[in-house]
């Protein structure tokens, strides 16, 4: 059986400052599911992201479009109401691990804070509940890792620990912006396997955001291909990389170089598809 | 001094043997007593000749920008040999290099911050001319640089602009067109498509393919799919030791050294595999 449709972005239109940075987007992520969303940069696929989190850029406008979580359409929803759920139901895994631990907090007071927030459980309980997660992550030593600060970490320890907090509060949909970019490929690797099995435990929707589509062809149950602000094709991984359909999708795949094929079998983006895409857009946005 | 140049390329334009760097480990410093050493670079082998691309490849650490770095001589080797051009420059001083830097060039991983970003884009290209006095003029110097950005398919509409004008992949375009301007022996670029987007990636390669029969091009990178797409023969460095080198696809068909293995096994290849992430 198919499990029930998490999020559901419908028709999502955004502007930033008038310029349009979304144009209709439409994607479905369903619990326990990965739903990838790949595209080069300014296809508009970490705005798609912030809107569902609710942080868009303050010039941003959405100027039509929903998106419903568990039925409940977010963008109605009063800020107090809003913010409730971020943390706790939906949580950020964040691109940077560099930035995004507060550089003169403790590790564990960075989660351990979180835990008393949404969960409204007390110092030791939560101490005890962040130990676990650190042991989850598999992290050596997790009790004297909570007294440390984030410089002394590595780039990889740093991001399993945004891992580990952003699985914290057991959250339904959790948005991953590029989260393993920063990282060196086998550390990349231990990552991705982390996520795919804290997902697997507690059925937790992710929407995974990144320009790599080799990351997608791994871990992703369906793929939405974007450029220029709209989704080309949201099918699943299984049929986009075994016949994808869009001249986009496959022009990429063209332009990906392997390590397993000779360099001259490398083709660029052709002018022609790009000016195609562009066509599309012009056609788009003249008509709204 | 001599200024014989090899043109053979059979000859190694640039050539290391048993390379050793040390640096002071400031992190590691403590008042009134020296900073301990650390070993960068332990031993590396290396030679590189016209036309020939080689890549080196290595994760973060590993010692491949600090590699790139001594082979251009900015920092004076702690033990080995290197040799430019036949001449040994190991521990040749700054005013014997500066007229052979003019034939070993860089092209960086960020073009933003390595291009000045008050000069407009001709002035950029035609600097090494002016630097090496290869030019008689400036108006000349101008001339050539916009016939360099023909080559690296920029329009001429982009010389009196400013870095901060262009896209990524068009800054480093500027990036190679400055670097092969005095018609560089040696190219050693650094990470140079990192920060690009496949499309525009791959169009950057191929204009390396373009050049890389004119030089000897030494190309740093973490990412050995790019390595793979445009280099002859790899090095794969870890700790600062070469664990493995050889011809690139002899190398990534059978890798014969566990870290080599271990490298080519963590890169997600775009297809499915459901295997291939495995468990922890």
């Amino acid at each position: 059986m198919t499990p029930p449709v998490l999020l559901d972005i419908d028709g999502l239109r955004v502007s930033v400052g008038g310029r349009p940075v979304l144009r209709d987007v439409s994607l479905q992520v369903r619990s326990g599911e990965i739903a990838g969303l790949v595209g080069e940069s300014g296809a508009g696929k970490t705005m798609a992201g912030r809107a569902v989190l609710g942080l868009l850029p303050d010039a941003a406008r959405v100027l039509s479009g929903e998106i419903r979580f568990d039925g409940t359409d977010l963008l109605s929803l009063k800020a107090r109401a809003r913010e409730a759920l971020l943390g706790r139901d939906i949580a950020l895994i964040p691109q940077n691990p560099m930035t995004a631990l507060n550089p003169v907090a403790r590790i564990g007071t960075q989660i351990v804070d979180g835990l008393r927030m949404h969960l409204g459980l007390d110092r030791n309980g939560a101490r005890a509940r962040a130990v676990e997660l650190l042991q989850a992550v598999h992290l050596p030593d997790p009790e004297s890792l909570l007294r440390r600060f984030p410089h002394e970490l590595s780039g990889g320890m740093r991001q399993r620990v945004l891992i580990a907090s952003a699985f914290s509060c057991r959250p339904r949909l959790v948005i991953a912006d590029e989260p393993t970019t920063a990282l060196d490929v086998t550390v990349q690797k231990q990552c991705l396997r982390l996520i795919r099995e804290l997902q697997r435990q507690h059925a937790t929707a992710v929407l995974f955001v990144t320009h790599d589509l080799g990351v997608v062809a791994k871990l992703c149950d369906s793929v939405a291909v974007m450029h220029g602000g709209r989704i080309l094709e949201f099918r699943s991984g299984d049929d986009i990389f075994r016949a994808p359909r869009h001249p986009y999708t496959r022009a990429l795949l063209a332009a990906t170089p392997r390590f397993d094929r000779p360099g001259d079998t490398l083709v660029p983006v052709s002018a022609e598809v790009l000016a195609r895409l562009q066509e599309e857009v012009d056609v788009y946005d003249a008509a709204h | 001094m001599s200024t014989m140049r090899h043109t053979d390329p059979v000859l190694p334009v640039l050539e290391a043997r048993g390379l050793r760097l040390h640096l002071a480990d400031r992190a590691g410093a403590r008042w009134f007593r020296k900073a301990p050493r650390l070993e960068i670079l332990r031993g590396i082998d290396l030679s590189v000749a016209q036309g020939e691309t080689i890549g080196v490849v290595g994760e973060s650490g590993s010692g491949k920008t600090t590699l790139g770095r001594t082979l251009l001589r900015l920092y004076e080797p702690t033990d080995g040999s290197l040799r430019f051009e036949g001449q040994d420059i190991t521990h040749a001083r700054e005013e014997r290099l500066r007229p052979m830097r003019a034939r070993m060039q860089c092209i960086f991983q960020d073009p933003l911050s390595s291009l000045n970003p008050r000069h407009r884009i001709e002035d950029i290209v035609a600097q090494p001319l002016l630097s090496f006095g290869l030019v008689r003029d400036r108006s000349e110097a101008r001339g050539r640089a916009r016939q360099l950005l023909e080559r690296v398919q920029l329009s001429q509409s982009f010389a009196l602009r400013y870095p901060h004008e262009l896209s990524g992949g068009q800054r480093q375009r500027v990036g190679i067109a400055r670097a092969i301007a005095a018609s560089p022996k040696l190219v050693i670029a650094d990470e140079i498509v990192s920060g690009l987007d496949v499309s525009t990636q791959a169009q950057i390669l191929m204009l390396l393919r373009e050049i890389r029969a004119e030089t000897a091009l030494v190309f740093i990178s973490h990412d050995l799919s790019v390595v793979r797409a445009l280099c002859d023969r790899v090095l794969v460095m870890h700790r600062g030791v070469v664990v493995e080198q050889g011809a690139t696809d002899a190398v990534f068909a059978r890798p014969e050294h566990d870290y080599t293995r271990d490298l080519l096994a963590s890169i997600p290849l775009p297809e499915r595999d459901p295997n291939w992430i495995g468990s922890a």
